[in-house]
């Protein structure tokens, strides 16, 4: 099946306008008829929710954490972009449509996109009546500073706290809401199976975690709002509770998963320290406007930094990218920093780190401005890594953080399943194969704040609100087979934890489906991944009972689905014969190490259909075409 | 190192609960504190214990699910630091380590180490924002904010909404936590409009709740892992003594 990604025809700058004006309304009085279910309350989630709420819609929003408030967009730390020009350096919206294209290395839709900026002033100009207090100068102006992938300030910020700034003005917006009585929120609740009706979504089952039990919920449409899967690595930048599950869940009902492949791997995370390590800890990205990333020209070079004379150091992403430097993009930065590992010349214990240096912008600004604007970080830093940044490098290193691939959405962000939508990361639209910094809080804003407000209009419109309850059929056997899923784990009573699973399934995962990837190591973990899945089916270990609070018991369901999708996931990596973005085949690369691009054969969005446990999933494509950016060999040098 | 540790057992929310004596084996010095707890749950669930619950998520300090006392301290005896946070270099070779739930009557306890703060979330119901519509708002540099207000502001706004400000309060006070969000959006011009309502609304659901009042020991202040300063309520009482006199708006 060739999949439309139903954009409107015409100018780029005008199709969102136009499609505004011509998509169905719902009248005001009719709004309040209709139930919206909302999955996560991250910034999409808990965006959507608000918004949806405000116009008049029932709104019931889930979330597994114990606060809305909690969900992992709070960890966003640099900032969010807006084409808003302040700086004046030439910014616009084209600019910023233009960057975000190349900077997926030419995998992103480009209607999505350009919408994506257009709405990206609108957002600030939000956060702001909200109260988000974004660094401002001394006139009382916004403040902006640079991230990878562009040569301009666009980055708003909220020192190193950005994401948790502007979810709790989401999350406030929500709990404006609560009040108004249009939004019913649902804590520690977690979506186990999305249910479908004579082809349309119409609500969801999910399990309260508290006292284990099952409740359906109906709704007239869906968005799911659920973030990203790269805690299918185990080790990542991620949240401990973060999965695929909704997502997952959803895909096995028949939504359709694009480019599961495309991970991006963050160059600047803490490197680890040893096996028991539950998480990764993100420093973030705006360190790269002052600190400089270098390693020791000789290998093997066990000196401590300061002992290492500057002829003898080398500023590799300086010295192969000048006209980006440490700006470059995260995947370029990702790859050039194990480059320098695997030729043994990485610093730290295990040789699995490089530095990043702000002696030169301590003596330049001053230590007390480093502070001001970094503080946090190094604090952070400290607390983890036990040494001071202010003194000594900061030693990073690569690690997994976010997913552009997620469940396919045309240009209304409804998935192929009527009725289903899905929004920020969890869905795939607008990063391509690699994302810019700054560009997640953007789109997960966009999409609840200014895009599903719209659509979703559309389609509820064409919708008779309420014909479905919860004793129907579906919603009956939905429960029964969640049901079913939780006995299992509960009855095994093996020997090995979920979490032993899962730390064996991400080694795996890290070691073939991360940085590098090859056709020789997709085709081994493609073969140990289901004898793992078996081996977990039969001898994990699960304590407690299902009719109560049970950590492990949420562990294990996730885990369970991370073991299906990690499948997935590397059967994209190896069908997708091309390198681009933060999907790096070893076997097509340019002379230079850079990625290889097959816009002969590759140029579409992967989707894949869920055809039954044990067969292999159906491959639909949605063909990519570049009208107004041409199709190029990207270069940040 | 090998530690002793005390942990609050409890089954559920209406159950009797106790401290049980839990040893902790082979933890080093780069542990994070819940990655000792992860080590000693996967030795429970192996000897056919129950692991100990208690609430955590983003392990980087940021997302306030974390909510352990630690000998009689909220997130431990590390400054502005949270459990998650805290690291086990802080604690030597057969050190004893009492770990409670957040003690509070506004926080039950719904399993060993989880409480239920959702009495917070009403709080910020009860008026934590700004009453604003998303969309037809003006462009974000229309209204100048005096860079200095915008310091204050998000020195407050970096609460984490995780409560230990509550479990530290003799009283079990919500206040540092009120004043934070009241002082954030009294700092701005754009959360000025409704400062005085927002005042009384929020301080009425601290009330509702069963928090205590303050009484200024400053425990609060001293537990804060974002170091949240005492000063905001001052500004809180202030504005709410205003609000009292500016009651003509209701």
């Amino acid at each position: 099946m060739i999949l439309d990604g139903k954009c409107p025809s015409g100018p780029l700058p005008e199709m969102w306008d136009r499609h505004r004006k011509e998509m169905k309304l719902v009248n005001p009085a009719n709004k309040r008829k209709y139930r919206i279910a909302v999955v996560g309350t991250g910034l999409a989630g808990a965006s959507a929710a608000a918004t949806l709420g405000e116009l008049g819609y029932n709104v019931d929003a889930f979330f597994y954490q114990d606060s809305a408030r909690r969900a992992h967009s709070i960890a966003a730390q640099g900032g969010i972009n807006a084409a808003k020009n302040y700086p004046n350096d030439g910014d616009s919206v084209a600019r910023l449509f233009h960057d975000t294209i190349k900077g997926g290395d030419f995998r992103a839709r480009e209607a999505n996109v350009y919408r994506l900026a257009m709405v990206s002033n609108s957002i600030i100009d939000q956060c702001v009546a909200q109260g988000v207090p974004f660094a401002r100068d001394y006139a009382g102006y916004l403040d902006n500073r640079s991230f990878g992938g562009a040569q301009v300030s666009r980055t708003f910020y909220a020192r190193g706290q950005t994401g948790q700034q502007l979810l709790i003005g989401a999350y406030s917006a929500l709990s404006r809401q609560v009040k108004a009585g249009t939004v019913a929120l649902h804590p520690r609740s977690e979506m186990l199976d999305l249910v479908i009706v004579n082809g349309e979504a119409k609500g969801i089952t999910v399990r309260n975690m508290v006292n284990g039990r099952l409740e359906c919920h109906t709704a007239d449409a869906v968005c799911l709002c659920t973030g990203g899967y790269t805690n299918v690595f185990y080790l990542s930048t991620n949240a401990m509770g973060s999965n695929v599950t909704a997502a997952y869940r959803a895909y096995k009902k028949g939504a359709f998963f694009a480019n599961p492949c495309y991970t991006q791997i963050h160059p600047t995370c803490i490197p680890v320290t040893g096996d028991h390590q539950s998480k990764l800890t993100l420093m973030s990205e705006s360190l790269r406007n002052d600190g400089r990333v270098w390693v020791p020209r000789i290998k093997g070079d066990r000196r401590s930094p300061g002992e290492i004379p500057e002829d003898e150091r080398d500023y590799y992403l300086e010295r192969k990218y000048p006209a980006f430097g440490n700006l470059a993009p995260r995947d370029i930065s990702s790859r050039a920093a194990k480059e320098v590992c695997d030729e043994s010349r990485g610093v730290g214990p295990g040789g699995r780190g490089v530095y990043l240096d702000f002696a030169d912008s301590i003596n330049r600004l001053g230590i007390d401005k480093v502070r001001e604007r970094y503080g946090n970080l190094f604090d952070m830093y400290e607390k983890i890594a036990d040494e001071n940044a202010y003194r000594q490098p900061m030693r990073i290193y690569p690690a997994p953080h976010y997913a552009m691939g997620g469940l396919w959405v045309d240009y209304n962000l409804q998935s192929n399943i009527p009725g289903l939508f899905v929004l920020g990361e969890a869905n795939f639209s607008d990063h391509g194969a690699n994302r810019l910094g700054a560009s997640a809080l953007m789109q997960g804003l966009a999409d609840g704040y200014y895009i599903i407000p719209y659509t979703i209009a559309g389609y509820l419109a064409g919708t008779k609100p309420g014909v479905v309850g919860t004793g129907h059929p579906e919603f009956i056997r939905s429960v029964e087979e969640c049901e079913g899923t939780i006995r299992k784990l509960l009855s095994i009573n093996g020997k090995r934890t979920a979490n032993e699973f899962h730390r064996e399934l991400g080694g795996l995962m890290w070691e073939h489906v991360g940085m590098a990837r090859s056709h020789e190591g997709l085709t081994s973990v493609l073969k140990r991944i289901p004898e793992l899945r078996a081996e977990f089916w039969e001898n994990v270990r699960v304590p407690g009972g299902e009719a109560d609070l049970n950590q492990e018991l949420e562990k294990a369901g996730r885990v369970a689905d991370f073991l299906e999708f990690a499948e997935l996931m590397a059967r994209d990596a190896l069908h997708r014969e091309e390198s681009c973005g933060g999907h790096f085949r070893v076997e097509y690369q340019m002379p230079d190490g850079e990625a290889k691009r097959d816009d002969e054969q590759f140029c579409y969005v992967a989707g894949w259909e869920f055809k039954g446990a044990g067969t292999a999933p159906e491959l639909h494509k949605e063909p990519l075409k570049f009208d107004n950016v041409p199709l190029a060999v990207r270069s940040y040098k | 190192m090998d530690l002793t540790l005390y942990v609050w057992r409890q089954s559920g929310p209406g159950a009797k609960g106790r401290l049980e004596e839990i040893e902790a084996r082979g933890i080093t010095a780069d542990m994070s504190f819940l990655e000792m707890l992860d080590v000693v749950n996967e030795g429970l669930i192996k000897t056919g214990r129950e692991p100990i619950a208690f609430d955590h998520d983003c392990r980087e300090g940021i997302c306030g699910m974390c909510s352990q006392v630690i000998n009689g301290v909220p997130h431990g005896p590390q400054e502005k630091t949270t459990v998650c946070q805290l690291h086990m270099r802080r604690f030597k070779d057969g050190d004893r380590i009492y770990i409670e739930p957040w003690r509070a009557r506004a926080f039950p306890v719904i399993k060993d180490l989880i409480v239920d703060r959702s009495a917070l979330d009403r709080i910020v119901q009860a008026g934590g924002y700004v009453s604003v519509h998303t969309g037809g708002v003006p462009d974000a540099n229309a209204v100048l904010v005096p860079k200095a207000d915008a310091d204050t502001a998000m020195d407050a706004a970096e609460c984490i909404g995780c409560g230990a400000c509550v479990a530290a309060c003799p009283n079990g006070s919500a206040m540092l936590f009120t004043a934070a969000k009241v002082a954030h959006l009294a700092a701005l011009p754009q959360g000025r409009a409704e400062a005085a309502r927002r005042v009384c609304m929020m301080t009425e659901a601290m009330l509702k709740e069963g928090f205590g009042s303050c009484s200024n020991h400053y425990e609060c202040q001293a537990a804060c892992p974002k170091g949240i300063k005492v000063k905001f309520i001052a500004k809180l009482n202030r504005e709410f003594i205003k609000a009292q006199f500016s009651k003509k708006s209701e």
